[in-house]
């Protein structure tokens, strides 16, 4: 996506979404800072510039819908739990941590919400949680996020069959950043997200939009309809604002532009001044003071390693 | 009763006494049953529960996974075991890796059917067994079915364990008498393990999975009455992880591992080692392996019966290991 999709005024949000907004930004600004003094172990995947799609969809998912996310979930996380402690204890081994920091930052379980870090895995799992859900708790759903790349995996297409064919409540929710880790997505998709939805007969959704309450307004419906089971696709045309993972962007200038361009938190502070530098300073500040908090934590634990000890 | 009437009873049973049991898998609805007629006749008695899916080997053990995931029973049946390759990453980086890469403990009721072996000239894609390509994952059982364990026994075994377990099920056994032995070597069970035998002091010791058990019974048999070999035969039910411990009072001597898994990486090399491990000063010899060939599996009858580990390898073997 190089062009910039939406020129329109971003419409007021309310403090309690923008607040949700940026405390995502900051969070992932953040994550990449400790990774380049070298404080974290392993990888991250940051959703810069994408922090708008789970925002956008939080209130639209209830607590008993499940959510299944990926390898980029930060932004997913904090949407739905607001809870950057746990996170990012997770994600620097602390003790407080989601997962005890077994799962770091790809792999995360509490309550209804999982995520794992392989590609399209998720697909059939939700497809079997909301074959549950279709029999036991009518009107849940089952969401999972996906990334264009993800378009590349045989298991989606498996559990887009089985969703259309068995009328499950599944929510595909694509966030179609134009690149795969360094690929752009013309050189990996043939034809399109909606016209493979089409193929098997699900319902596709495009949303261009990077407005949160005008996204919500457009999926109010077709989300309702998923309840009812039938299967939905929403696509996303979105930005990565960041690398794939850290200091790994090989895009060119102009194409990090363009998603610089598309940036919600360059125009909501233009469209919005008083609003966000209200706000933006003070999130800012919380992020800070939560890392610093959390790096002084002591490691986190795992039972099962005391169980080896023990043995 | 035959080995599947068995393993179908053993199902009625589950999806009779859980009402969140399911089983699900391709061709598994009635009236055809499933490939190997195991499923026969659960769909008509339990609508809704056993559920027929397209060709899609992934999809169809994830949906399994997700259906445990949130709280049920999952029987999934592989139509050839073959197959399960297919299903290699949802078995392997998502069920098994469930179970505890998310910190806390997550139990999984969660079985995956395997109808394995050759000696009924499938072909190379057809006839194999996979037990090898499993061993070692964590969070992972691996349990192989026998005519000396009563089937319901064995998925409550699984279920019990709140992990996805692999069940193979060597094909030639569906249409075996459960229980069958020779009369001169009596089975008996020690826990989970069944033992056969003709005397407690036996020559040699083989160790094998079930459905190896009947060729090494019969090479026993030659071994007996031509031979005057006394063996000992030894079936552990769960494959992976292996319960050596029970294994431990009935090893001494020539010990020797029979399985039909081609070679390389094989399942006995993962006992011997245990074995070696423990009982080392009690061996004749390190543990000899019997599997087949180093070799795709042919169709050809008597091309396959070349490749294929069977009552002459393992009479071949047990006179080498004796002799040496």
């Amino acid at each position: 996506m190089t062009e910039i999709l939406d020129r329109l005024r971003l419409s007021r949000l309310g403090d309690d979404d923008l607040e949700l907004l940026l405390l995502i930004r900051h969070f992932e600004l953040k994550l990449l800072e400790l990774y380049g003094r070298g404080d974290l172990n392993g990888t991250t995947h940051t959703c810069l510039g994408q922090e708008y799609v789970p925002v956008a969809l939080a209130p639209l998912l209830g607590e008993h819908d499940h959510v299944f996310s990926n390898h980029r979930g930060h932004g997913h996380y904090l949407a739905r739990f607001r809870d950057p402690h746990g996170l990012l204890a997770e994600i620097m081994g602390r003790q407080g941590a989601v997962c005890g920091g077994v799962g770091g930052s790809q792999h995360i379980h509490r309550d209804r919400y999982m995520s794992t870090g392989v590609q399209g895995e998720s697909m059939p799992v939700a497809a079997g949680v909301a074959l549950h859900l279709r029999r036991a708790e009518s009107g849940v759903l089952a969401c999972v996020y996906i990334g264009d790349g993800t378009w590349g995996e045989g298991a989606v297409y498996e559990a887009l069959n089985l969703a259309s064919l068995w009328r499950l409540p599944l929510l595909v929710v694509v966030e179609n950043n134009g690149i795969a880790q360094s690929t752009p997505t013309t050189a990996q998709m043939a034809g399109s997200v909606a016209s493979r939805a089409a193929a098997f007969g699900v319902t596709h959704h495009l949303v261009v939009s990077t407005d949160v309450n005008e996204i919500r307004t457009s999926l109010e419906e077709p989300v309702a309809a998923v309840r009812a089971g039938r299967p939905l696709v929403v696509e996303f045309a979105t930005h990565r604002l960041g690398p794939h993972s850290k200091g790994d962007d090989i895009r060119p200038a102009d194409a990090v532009q363009a998603a610089r361009d598309n940036d919600w938190y360059v125009r909501y502070a233009n469209d919005h001044p008083d609003q966000f530098h209200r706000l933006d300073g003070t999130i800012r500040a919380r992020v800070e003071a939560i890392a610093e908090e959390i790096a002084a934590r002591p490691p986190s634990r795992w039972e099962a390693s005391s169980s080896w000890e023990a043995s | 009763m035959r080995v599947a009437e068995n393993l179908n009873e053993a199902l009625h049973g589950l999806l009779d006494d859980d009402p969140t049991a399911y089983v699900i898998g391709e061709d598994v609805l009635d009236p055809y049953g499933g490939a190997f007629k195991i499923t026969k006749g659960l769909s008509v008695r339990f609508p809704g529960r056993v559920i027929g899916t397209p060709i899609s080997e992934g999809a169809l053990t994830g949906v399994a996974a997700g259906l445990a995931l949130t709280g049920n029973t999952a029987v999934a049946e592989i139509m050839f075991g073959d197959f399960v390759a297919l299903a290699f990453d949802q078995i392997c980086n998502f069920a098994s890796k469930s179970v505890s890469m998310y910190g806390s403990r997550l139990p999984l009721r969660m079985i995956v059917r395997c109808p394995s072996g050759g000696g009924r000239g499938y072909g190379p894609t057809h006839s194999q067994s996979m037990q090898k390509h499993f061993i070692g994952m964590p969070g992972l059982s691996l349990y192989e079915m026998s005519p000396f364990h009563d089937n319901r026994e064995v998925l409550a075994s699984m279920l019990e364990r709140g992990e996805p377990c692999l069940f193979f099920e060597d094909k030639i056994l569906y249409t075996r008498q459960m229980g069958q032995t020779d009369p001169m070597f009596p089975v008996r069970r020690d826990g989970e393990l069944a033992i056969a035998e003709a005397d407690d002091r036996p020559d040699c010791v083989i160790i094998a999975p079930g459905g190896m058990a009947h060729r090494a019974l019969a090479a026993m048999r030659t071994l007996l009455l031509e031979d005057e070999i006394s063996c000992r035969l030894l079936v552990p039910s769960r494959l992976y992880p292996l319960d050596v411990e029970a294994l431990l009072p009935y090893v001494n001597g020539v010990v020797i591992v029979a399985e039909e898994s081609t070679a390389g990486g094989t399942w006995g090399s993962e006992v011997a080692h245990l074995l070696h491990g423990r009982v080392w000063d009690r061996l004749r010899g390190p543990v000899r392996l019997v599997h087949s060939r180093d070799s795709v599996i042919p169709t050809a009858a008597h091309l396959e019966s070349e490749v294929l580990a069977g009552e002459s390898t393992i009479h071949h073997a047990v006179r080498e290991a004796l002799r040496g």
